[in-house]
């Protein structure tokens, strides 16, 4: 086990506590430096789709795992930033510009959600972001001057200082990449200066960050726009990488499933963020494979079990029928997040430390070590 | 003129008046404690001054200041940090970080600084960071820095409340029954630490108190509340030798 002698306050503000974080993040960037020359085109793709989806997840965490806003809306925020792309793009507006433009907008949109947000706490807050998604929606299908309505926008090449990059070459992805990072350091430096402690404090308990001088209103109506300039930037880069964008990208699904991104992750880390975006990622070629494979793969087995052919014919269709039932995705999103919150509320990375806990302390780990506890006494008077 | 004053402050609940026509006055450097029974109106007053309630009707000064209008986040940034009777920590953060938003209103960094994590903030950490070591040496918190609240015993809980006022530098401190769940011997470190607090860092401290023995050995002046209205005024010997207070006490 490593200890940790502080000799100083840098100690607590570095971003690596020690040298072996510098080393494992080190070698982690370095693979993912070399991936593109390494892995094949699919799994490149899938690797900036997991980029995008992260940047969003940090962008997500500071509204909802650190100011403790629940935000169901984000798909709204990413379609805005898509759209602004998408129509600046029109008039021939350089890439910097357009992009910079659509987190900005994002992010103004995003602190007037924030303003009613004020007043609402909770489920009530939810069902706001709710409604200001389908209202998005409904106003990216009917503003057809714009937004082109239901028919969508395609999004030409992105051109970055005059060289084309296309979505599925390793520039392209290295931006989305460089995006993400950025988005990261940012984040973290945040989190480590009094912004990012008032964001905390309002989620633990507002009365007191209130009587400590931490004026609640503005810092939630900082934590929306923060967190909506960032899913603006990444809704550029999605934008680009669809390269073409139409309202029924950006419904309620693509919401939960940043949620879900969080949730499964880990909402307590920027960490989980990452895990979260990956494991969203993969369900799309999990699901193909229990389309593709999985009825052929059980009707064997039931052959070798002694079924006759028609049985296992007969299993193979009704299994390949279920596979490819209509909201069968839905379905097990609802079932991750029901099992995620009951059994491992810490996300992804919570069981990871539990992991590494266990290897640190071998011989005497303690499964009650992260028993949840009850806590008896909180005040809910003062909210 | 007082350094703090209240003058005919009231709070009513429909028919209930928690605080009625209450007017007292704090003078700089002293410790004021109110007590009362229960539903006296003594928390009201606290959460009055703070502004997590608006007055009926009253006025409230502060260094010759109108507050009364001021918002929350304000009464803050003028000097004034208050504890919680229930204690309103952040369950989920460390000791350390819950004692860094004491200093907020001491933070002058913007947030685009903030994001770049300029020289400027990193130098303004370091310099809030020193603060609170100053603190926590106060206190005696050392050994639990990087502890997470939510792990801690109540005791300990109670003591980096009180750290997390200090942080702020306040001119006047509001405690809320500050011994409340302790044991004999913590409220023994309560009392000196609340005296400490007014001889070495000359901080005027206003509080609501149930344990008697607390409120003699560190009250300059007490005040005694029942049903919202003042029942005396005065050393703490003398109040409690009230007729009005031993009766609202014993029942007359």
């Amino acid at each position: 086990m490593r200890f940790l002698f502080k000799t100083d306050y840098e100690d607590d503000i570095k971003l690596f506590p020690h040298s072996g974080y510098l080393v494992s993040y080190g070698i982690l960037l370095a693979l993912l430096l070399i991936a593109p020359f390494v892995l094949s085109s699919y799994v490149m793709s899938q690797l900036v789709f997991v980029c995008i989806y992260a940047t969003v997840g940090v962008g997500l965490l500071i509204l909802t795992g650190f100011t403790g806003q629940a935000s169901l809306g984000h798909a709204a925020f990413l379609a805005i930033g898509a759209y602004t792309a998408a129509y600046l793009q029109k008039y021939n507006v350089p890439f910097p510009v357009y992009f910079l433009a659509a987190g900005a907008l994002t992010g103004l949109i995003g602190a007037l959600v924030g303003f009613p947000a004020l007043r609402l706490t909770g489920i009530y807050l939810v069902i706001a972001t709710i409604s200001f998604a389908l209202i998005v929606e409904e106003i990216l299908a009917r503003w057809e001057s714009v937004t082109h309505g239901n028919e969508g926008m395609r999004v030409k090449t992105l051109s970055l200082l005059g060289v084309a990059v296309p979505r599925d070459s390793p520039t392209f992805y290295f931006l989305c990449l460089s995006v993400l990072v950025l988005t990261i350091v940012g984040t973290l430096n945040l989190l480590r200066s009094p912004t990012g402690r008032a964001f905390v404090a309002i989620r633990d308990s507002e009365t007191a960050a209130r009587s400590m001088g931490v004026n609640v209103a503005l810092y939630k109506v900082k934590s929306f726009a923060i967190s909506a300039a960032i899913t603006g930037f990444a809704g550029v880069l999605f934008a680009h990488k669809l390269s073409f964008i139409s309202p029924e990208m950006f419904t309620l699904q693509l919401s939960i499933e940043f949620i879900i991104v969080i949730l499964i992750g880990g909402s307590f880390s920027l960490h989980g963020a990452v895990l979260g975006a990956i494991f969203i990622v993969m369900i799309d070629p999990f699901l193909t494979y229990l389309k593709d494979d999985m009825p052929g793969m059980i009707a064997g087995i039931a052959a070798t079990f002694g079924a006759g052919t028609a049985t296992a014919g007969n299993i193979q269709s009704k299994v390949a029928a279920f596979a490819s039932l209509n909201g069968l995705k839905g379905a097990i999103y609802g079932i991750i997040i029901v099992m995620f919150v009951l059994f491992e509320p810490l996300g992804l990375y919570g069981r990871w430390l539990k992991i590494k806990l266990f290897f640190q302390l071998f011989p005497l780990y303690k499964r009650a070590t992260f028993k949840r506890q009850k806590i008896y006494v909180k005040s809910e008077r003062n909210r | 003129m007082s350094y703090f004053r209240a003058e005919n402050l009231s709070l009513h609940f429909g028919g209930l008046k928690a605080v009625d026509a209450v007017s007292f006055a704090v003078e700089k450097g002293e410790i004021l404690s109110i007590i009362g029974p229960n539903g006296a109106g003594k928390s009201s007053i606290f959460n009055l001054i703070s502004r997590i309630y608006r007055p009926t009707s009253g006025r409230i000064f502060f260094e010759d200041q109108d507050i009364t209008e001021e918002p929350p986040y304000d009464i803050a940034k003028l000097g004034i940090a208050r504890t919680f009777q229930n204690i309103e920590l952040f369950e989920n953060a460390t000791v350390l970080s819950n004692l860094l938003v004491g200093r907020h209103r001491h933070s002058t960094t913007q947030l685009w600084q903030e994001l770049l994590f300029l020289p400027s903030v990193r130098a303004n950490e370091k310099v809030h960071r020193r603060r609170v070591e100053q603190v926590i040496e106060f206190l005696d918190l050392e050994p639990y820095r990087d502890k997470l609240i939510s792990g801690l015993p109540y005791g300990v809980r109670k003591v980096i409340e009180l750290a997390r006022a200090l942080c702020s530098e306040p001119k006047l401190i509001l405690l809320d029954e500050p011994s409340s769940g302790l044991n004999v011997e913590e409220t023994d470190d309560m009392s000196f630490w609340i005296r400490d607090m007014k001889s070495e860092l000359g901080v005027t401290v206003l509080m609501v108190e149930h344990d008697m023995s607390l409120v003699n050995r560190v009250s300059d002046r007490v005040i005694a509340l029942n049903y919202g209205r003042v029942l005396a005024m005065g050393s703490p010997a003398d109040v409690q030798q009230h007729p009005d207070v031993v009766a609202a006490y014993l029942g007359a």
